[in-house]
């Protein structure tokens, strides 16, 4: 589905990423980790299209097809989603409103009708009750004075709305505690399917207890400096990164 | 006798020669230039009495007095008063034969208005066909009113019918000597509205201008005078929400509103007049005074939602003469290109347990500059007045500007006045975030816009909401590159 090949990115004139190699399949839920700085986050950016990213050398494609030229939204419409590490707040825009825009613009792109009002609130209904959210919660303004466990479980609620093919959730356990960490990653596994894949970006290991990856890859400096399967991440629990660095610089 | 629609129409189309109205253009029209005779001769053309006639040229001779007020901040070529001609024709012949003459770009705004050929045709200036709707629409409209004895005509049909209103009420709230444009206007007003609402009535329906027949070529001197008699409400809707290509430059309108004891005023306006080009060439300089006067219990609501004009300079107010009266204030401004406005309000309290609300949201974008300014006034008998004002600031881009001037005078004790402001950035990280949920710029803007604004939207009768809203996008296309 995702296939990254040699990717170099850079903000400012300053490299970030320097050659990811990295492909996810339809099924397959990925685990990123690395220390902070290591370049998880822009890797996020880059495959969702962030325009203050360059993209120097190398290529992301989707089912086959180089993204290289297409913006963030087309992106979107074709099924990459980006849960936000920091969900951003927009004043007098319900979360209705929002998923109802959202919704309909990827329609429109697919030259669809808008969906239909009932049709939309029975969806809404639906994706609320799964995540556990409360309907009042629906109407007030787009993260505007949320708990940091409401902005996350609302990005999810937005993913479960949308339906993406590729889902990237980065730091999605950042700021939860142990019972939002929870319903977050319930939600997350209740959207798990076949046809989908799944990427997860994290700095703990913690968030993985919940979400079991099939993959772990960790990041240093801009690249993948080690592959394997879930026990990676309990091992990088135990020695922590240090040995990964001392490892990646010989 | 039946008529069919066919001979209704040719009856009618034959019918505009046999009167006289589209006689040449040229001759009614006067030439440049203002003074005694013009006014006299303005006050002729539209055969007034001689009451009015006194009254503009009382007017004409405060104004000759007057300077043009400069304390705006707003930066423009004054223009030349002496070079516009104060007497145009009111139904001038149809400007094109067909939608195909007419500015494309302006078509594309009707259309994402979404507005009907034949509405589009007609604020194009295109000749329209006779649509037996409209006709039946305004005829059944005008007799509903009737039945509860609103009056509601053109201000110089007014003047001749119901001359005791017009000499008691006009100029009561806005003085000829007010202010240089205000005296200005009260010398050649071309035409407006007048609107009565009885005692005790509930007007039923929103007025609009729209439905007032013969509403065509209120010219650049509009004067709008509005009275609810005791215990009456009335809810009026001005402007239409299409950007005619006004060719005039300078439009000075006064809007005077009278609401006597328990009576409610509802006042919305949408105005988007041509605001020039991306370039800042061109568009309409709007001067306009409006003010209300509110008596015991009355209360008085200004909405707004100003997109258009080059240079914008206008305070609704309201002047809270009654005890217990209430004065409200929503307002969106936005600016955009070169676009200049100064607006605001004034909430006077005089009388006691006053109550007045402000809510300004100045969206700015492009190389514009958008000022709130506003005054709260508490006089010394004004016994536990309250106030509460809020003026937030929308930025896009970092050549635009916002600012905010609120004054404030409390000769009373006992008065509480709280004033919020805030200013905020379309941030680019928002953008992101609407763009990777599928949403692109152009529609994230709109939307932030409108989260923005939703406050003074909801204030908006519904259809005028709707199309305030598209509006706004509209307005702010193109405006993050």
């Amino acid at each position: 589905m995702l296939k990254i090949k040699n990717l170099h990115a850079s903000i400012d004139g300053k490299k970030i990423l320097k050659g990811i190699n990295l492909e996810v399949n339809a099924g397959e839920v990925h685990a990123i980790m690395g220390p902070n700085g290591s370049g998880k986050s822009t890797l996020a950016s880059v495959i969702a299209g962030k325009e203050d990213f360059e993209v120097t050398q190398g290529s992301v494609e989707m089912n086959g097809e180089d993204l290289d030229d297409t913006s963030p939204e087309e992106r979107a419409h074709k099924g990459i989603f980006l849960s936000f590490q920091y969900p951003i707040e927009i004043p007098g825009v319900s979360v209705t409103n929002f998923m109802k825009t959202a919704i309909n613009e990827s329609r429109k792109a697919k030259g669809m009708e808008d969906m239909p009002a009932n049709v939309m609130l029975k969806l809404i209904r639906e994706k609320a009750e799964l995540l556990d959210i409360d309907r009042k919660f629906l109407s007030r303004s787009l993260n505007q004075g949320f708990s940091g466990g409401e902005k996350k479980r609302n990005e999810i609620f937005q993913m479960a709305m949308l339906e993406p093919k590729l889902a990237i959730l980065d730091e999605t356990d950042s700021g939860l505690d142990i019972d939002a960490l929870r319903i977050v990653a319930n939600g997350v596994n209740k959207l798990r399917s076949d046809d989908k894949a799944t990427i997860v970006i994290t700095h703990y290991q913690r968030l993985l207890e919940y979400i079991v990856p099939d993959f772990v890859h960790v990041i240093h400096d801009g690249k993948i400096v080690k592959s394997g399967g879930k026990e990676l991440a309990l091992e990088l629990e135990d020695k922590g990164y240090d040995w990964l660095k001392q490892e990646a610089a010989i | 006798m039946a008529y069919t629609e066919e001979e209704l129409k040719k009856e009618l189309e034959t019918k505009e020669y046999e009167y006289g109205f589209y006689t040449d253009i040229e001759s009614d029209t006067f030439p440049p230039g203002l003074n005694e005779e013009v006014v006299i001769a303005i006050s002729k053309k539209k055969e007034e009495p001689e009451w009015m006639t006194l009254w503009r040229l009382e007017a004409y001779k405060y104004w000759k007095e007057m300077k043009e007020p400069d304390w705006a901040n707003v930066h423009y070529e004054k223009p030349d008063l002496q070079a516009i001609s104060y007497y145009s024709a009111p139904n001038s012949k149809p400007k094109y034969d067909s939608l195909d003459e007419v500015d494309p770009e302006l078509l594309d705004t009707f259309k994402k208005l979404g507005i009907s050929v034949d509405e589009q045709k007609k604020l194009a200036g295109v000749a329209v066909d006779i649509v037996m709707d409209s006709v039946s629409v305004a005829t059944t409209f005008k007799k509903t009113l009737a039945e509860k004895g609103i009056i509601f005509c053109s201000i110089s049909e007014a003047i001749k019918e119901h001359p005791e209103l017009v000499k008691k009420y006009l100029g009561l709230v806005v003085p000829q000597r007010d202010n240089y444009y205000a005296a200005l206007n009260s010398a050649v007003f071309s035409d407006g509205s007048f609107c009565y609402i009885p005692k005790g009535v509930r007007c039923p329906m929103e007025l609009s201008t729209y439905f007032r027949i013969n509403q065509a070529g209120t010219g650049q001197f509009e004067r709008t005078l509005v009275v609810a008699e005791p215990g009456s409400y009335v809810s009026y809707l001005e402007g239409c929400t299409a950007p005619s290509r006004d060719e005039n430059q300078l439009h000075a309108a006064v809007v005077e509103l009278v609401a006597m004891d328990d009576a409610e005023i509802k006042y919305s306006t949408v105005q988007n007049w041509y605001p020039g080009n991306k370039e800042g060439k061109g568009g309409v300089f709007n001067f306009v005074t409006k003010r209300g006067l509110c008596e015991k219990n009355a209360k008085i609501s200004w909405t707004q939602v100003e997109t258009g004009s080059a240079v914008t300079w206008k305070y609704p107010s309201c002047i809270l003469k009654g005890d217990n009266s209430i004065g409200e204030f929503y307002s969106i401004a936005v600016t955009n290109n070169f676009q200049q406005a100064d607006t605001g309000t004034k909430m006077v309290h005089l009388g006691k347990n006053t109550r007045s609300t402000i809510i300004s949201k100045g969206i700015s974008a492009g190389k514009s500059q958008n000022s709130y300014r506003g005054l709260v006034q508490v006089n010394s008998r004004a016994d536990n007045a309250r106030n509460f004002s809020q003026c937030d600031s929308l930025l896009m881009g970092n050549e635009c500007g916002a600012h905010t001037f609120p004054y404030i005078e409390a000769k009373n004790k006992t008065a509480m006045i709280e004033h919020e402001a805030t200013t905020s950035k379309i941030g680019e990280d928002q953008i992101f975030y609407c763009n990777q949920r599928g949403i692109n710029t152009e529609k994230a803007i709109a939307l932030i816009v409108n989260g923005f604004s939703k406050e003074v939207l909801n204030k908006l009768p519904m259809e005028f909401a709707v199309e305030a809203q598209k509006l706004l996008e509209i307005s702010l296309e193109g405006s993050v590159g």
